[in-house]
């Protein structure tokens, strides 16, 4: 296949960005979209220009490092999968491909297509945790017992890999499928419950200060997230939001 | 002068541990606080040692590459956690965990240490599900478990196929706790370039900032290096394009000895590569084995119908298939070791009998597990007469609830429904058993640097079993290093400070400044990926699955030449005060061009095949074992630790001889 990509280049936080065409030949529909940029990096590369910097790691889906924005789309045109499980069977010869950072004020851009996700990690900071002692010194794991459906469900939750497309696919750039996915984890295991208030309450607090917006029940977040993370998460961080303020 | 002491406590194995830590030297908790401890690197083993040391009242700087140490890559982990928990009744005991890893590792790891890991395993699954650790339970509401190659147990917890994600997130939500308080600081985007030494003693690290480029010296009592794996000196891996060895491959410069560099563990089920722009390859889970019978046709017409598109897998009756893990090792059948499935599989590759258009795959197939399922739900269930449609149906859905991440992964990558058809498989580099060497504390041969999880070599001998990796990372980070470096800790109460403007940091920063340059100005003509890729071919054709003393001389001077080539002629576009990922990958590389060539020098060194690594010349003659790898015991039981001497070339080899007590050397029989 031969393709021309819209690539959005911006030297560093400060600089403005612009986007600027390249073509690429010869990509295999076989190739992940991630293989694809390689391709395009080491031309760049041998013609003595910059690469595009873009994040990337794991390369099998779970890591949640690489964050495109394909064709107006956070992970491209397939369905429940990141950009590195994206392959190029799903584009055409000839296609023009625009690629973009994910955009929103909370993730500011660091350069090219990496952006600065750490809002993400200061909301669990502020209460994404267990307050247990890693001492082991913990009672027997099959003390309590958790009803296989709760467990399945909080795992369902768990399964977010804080890759941030919810965030870059929702109009008004709002965190709450990714917050509602760690409150109710949390909230589904027995485990959670003791700081359950604290916890939802401090959360929030936190995703609003970072200026993430608001959710108005659009479910982009819920379409465009490579994990099926369900809206139902919102509504129950919603509901544990909202005892937690009615307890005080 | 023997430079290598174990430490290995004195006394019966069994209280070893226990008696240990009633008498190591502990630190007041008011002391606690005037000490630094850094952890390089934020996995199942860092992030767990640094939430640990955190909450015992050290002040911890943890450093990570990625932008989060949530991304480490234990977070790829598939299948599963061991635990001698023994929940299913079926015979498992701290012993049986015990033996099953040192006979897994093909009597090649410390008993000492596999005995603590079996003994601290059980107190993991505690912690974890303390800290909300969504593990798989059973409708009782009990912890479910799952078997994994190489045991007869099931002593192997899960979480859907996302366990070491889920593991990893549990050790970052006690990290996180530890951040919220101030007890770490977290340097994500950040790299660790060199160890600084004062006095024979680790005292800080030269990490780089990889978002401005800027240089920074970080100070501490102590270093826990926590990096991982180096299993990307093959290119391509299993591991994440990031992992990297430079952390441990830097202080091995520095005085800290290199273990068994050449135990690598390829692992039996991943899915083939498909061309030469790959940039990886993905592991399918191991535990598939659990349902998946791996097969490859009888006969040469159907192998090459099948690679012409004329025959489908499923055109071929059971008589024209070849289970060939069932019918060489019946015991086992398909839940051999990982080192044999391997093996076997390459064996029937080479023969010929390769599925796919490149002759490197074999199937996984669960068409009987989806039949055998279906079935008992169809009795669960009450369905009488279940007509094949609806017992397909039912146990489609028991497969995708255990493995369904996985068949959708699989899916996304070759295009083909492995509900419908089987999975095409081959093995590939997984996991690195060698690291550097540690003793019982798990400190280095330089005072002060410690190293957990895959960067070290203690635990898994020549061969790594399933689900034992994620075990050693936290039994490490949560319970053994907490109280190890305590001891030495203890004689640190009166340092105070460690200042960061002394010749020992300005010389160690100037090493990392003039490297960084060096790649910047050097305007060569090939890219970084060139010579990576040049130097993971020669890895795999020589250094690979299998070994030979002609090809291991041949890539020693391969390596050297490439290294020397890379010198001249790579090219590094862009700046070095940015970010700047090429100029990282220079410097990771470089690295890996001077491990590659230690690599094939223990390899030559050790002239017997032992766990995944099957050397040419060391193979059964006869008898039931005819063609199997043979181990020399009398003259390779030892763990090889290469001091540093400038060309990796010169390396110094150290012995450390390996003592069993308490159990007896046999022959790996898994038939």
């Amino acid at each position: 296949m031969n393709l021309t990509l819209k690539i959005w280049r911006q030297k560093d936080a400060q600089s403005k960005g612009q986007m600027v065409d390249y073509k690429v030949t010869e990509i295999s529909e076989h190739m992940s979209f991630l293989e694809m940029m390689d391709v395009l990096n080491e031309q760049l590369i041998n013609s003595g220009e910059e690469p595009v910097a873009f994040d990337h790691d794991c390369r099998e889906g779970i890591c949640g490092m690489c964050s495109m924005y394909i064709n107006g789309e956070a992970h491209g045109p397939d369905r429940g999968v990141t950009t590195c499980q994206l392959h190029m069977r799903m584009f055409k010869d000839g296609d023009t491909i625009t690629i973009e950072p994910f955009r929103a004020a909370a993730f500011p851009v660091l350069k090219d297509l990496v952006v600065d996700r750490g809002a993400f990690d200061r909301i669990q900071h502020a209460g994404g945790y267990i307050s247990v002692n890693t001492s082991g010194n913990t009672q027997d794991a099959n003390a309590i017992p958790i009803s296989k459906h709760a467990a399945d469900e909080a795992m369902d939750a768990a399964t977010c890999i804080g890759c941030g497309a919810c965030v870059a696919s929702c109009k008004n750039s709002s965190a709450m499928l990714f917050v509602g996915a760690k409150v109710s984890q949390y909230a589904l295991l027995p485990q959670g419950q003791v700081e359950a208030t604290d916890r939802v309450k401090n959360m929030v607090a936190q995703m609003d200060l970072e200026g993430f917006g608001n959710c108005t029940n659009t479910g982009a977040c819920e379409v465009e997230c490579p994990k099926g993370i369900s809206l139902e998460n919102i509504a129950r961080m919603n509901r544990e939001f909202l005892s937690a303020n009615i307890k005080g | 002068m023997s430079v290598l002491d174990s430490k290995v406590p004195k006394g019966p194995l069994k209280t070893k541990w226990t008696d240990y830590k009633n008498h190591i030297d502990l630190v007041n908790p008011a002391n606690k606080r005037n000490i630094d401890v850094i952890v390089v690197g934020t996995g199942l083993a860092g992030g767990s040692a640094a939430a640990t040391l955190a909450e015992l009242g050290y002040n911890v700087k943890t450093f990570c590459y990625q932008d989060s140490p949530r991304r480490a890559h234990s977070i790829a982990a598939q299948g599963g956690i061991n635990a001698a928990k023994n929940y299913q009744g079926d015979g498992d005991s701290t012993y049986r965990l015990f033996y099953d890893t040192v006979k897994g590792g093909d009597y090649r790891s410390r008993e000492a240490n596999v005995y603590r890991l079996a003994e601290v395993s059980a107190n993991i699954i505690d912690q974890c599900v303390a800290q909300g650790v969504p593990f798989a339970r059973d409708y009782g509401g009990l912890l479910d478990n799952r078997s994994f190659g190489g045991v007869l147990v099931s002593r192997t917890f899960y979480a859907k196929g996302q366990t070491g994600q889920q593991l990893l997130l549990g050790a970052y939500s006690a990290m996180n706790r530890q951040i919220a308080r101030g007890k770490i600081t977290p340097f994500n985007r950040h790299e660790m370039l060199d160890v600084v030494k004062i006095d024979g003693k680790a005292r800080g690290i030269i990490a780089r900032n990889l978002v401005t480029g800027e240089i920074e010296r970080h100070s501490a009592h102590a270093v826990v290096i926590a990096s991982g794996g180096y299993g990307n000196v093959y290119f391509l891996s299993t591991n994440a394009m990031g992992s990297n060895a430079t952390a441990a491959w830097k202080i091995h410069k520095k005085g800290a000895f290199f273990a068994n560099p050449c135990y690598t563990q390829i692992h039996p089920t991943c899915i083939p590569r498909s061309g030469d722009y790959q940039s990886k390859l993905t592991l399918m889970s191991e535990s598939l084995r659990n349902d998946g019978r791996i097969w490859v046709p009888k006969n040469m017409d159907d192998v090459l119908a099948i690679r012409e598109g004329k025959k489908k897998p499923t055109d071929l009756s059971e008589d024209e298939r070849d289970y060939y893990l069932e019918r060489r090792y019946p015991a086992f059948g398909n839940l051999v070791p990982r080192d044999v499935a391997s093996r076997a599989a390459k064996e029937r590759c080479d023969a010929g009998y390769g599925v796919n258009a490149t002759g490197e795959a074999v199937y996984l197939d669960f068409a009987s597990a989806i039949e055998r399922y279906g079935k008992e739900q169809a009795k669960i269930h009450n369905i009488a007469n279940a007509s094949a449609d609806k017992i397909y149906e039912l146990g489609a859905a028991i497969v995708k609830a255990k493995y369904g991440n996985l068949f959708q992964m699989y899916e996304k990558i070759v295009d083909q429904d492995p509900y419908k058809t089987p999975m095409m498989i081959y093995p590939a580099v997984h996991y690195t058993m060698g690291g550097v060497w540690v003793d019982y504390n798990l400190m280095t041969t330089v005072d002060g640097l410690y190293c957990i999880g895959e960067a070290n070599f203690s635990d898994h001998g020549a061969n790594r079993l399933g689900a034992s990796a994620l075990m050693q990372g936290l039994a490490d980070g949560y319970f053994v290093l907490p109280y190890t470096i305590g001891d030495y800790l203890s004689h640190e109460i009166r340092t105070g400070k460690i200042p960061t403007d002394t010749p020992e940091f300005d010389a160690a920063e100037k090493e990392v400044t003039d490297k960084i340059n060096f790649f910047v100005n050097n305007k060569g003509s090939h890219s970084v990926d060139y010579y990576h890729k040049k130097l993971g071919n020669i890895m795999w054709e020589k250094c690979g699955m299998s070994r030979n003393a002609q090809g291991l001389r041949e890539a020693m001077v391969e390596i050297k030449e490439l290294r020397e080539d890379f010198y001249k002629n790579v090219s590094v576009p862009g700046n070095a005060n940015e970010l700047n990922s090429e100029l990282e990958k220079a410097g990771r590389v470089a690295d890996f061009l001077e491990l590659g060539e230690l690599f094939a020098k223990d390899a030559l060194e050790r002239e017997e095949s032992c766990g995944g690594h099957f050397r040419e010349e060391s193979v059964e003659l006869d008898g039931e074992q005819k063609g199997e790898a043979k181990r020399n015991d009398k003259e390779f039981a030892f763990v090889s630790a290469w001091e540093y001497k400038g060309e990796p070339g010169d390396a110094i080899l150290h012995k450390e001889d390996l003592e069993f007590n308490e159990i007896e050397l046999k022959q790996r029989s898994y038939k």
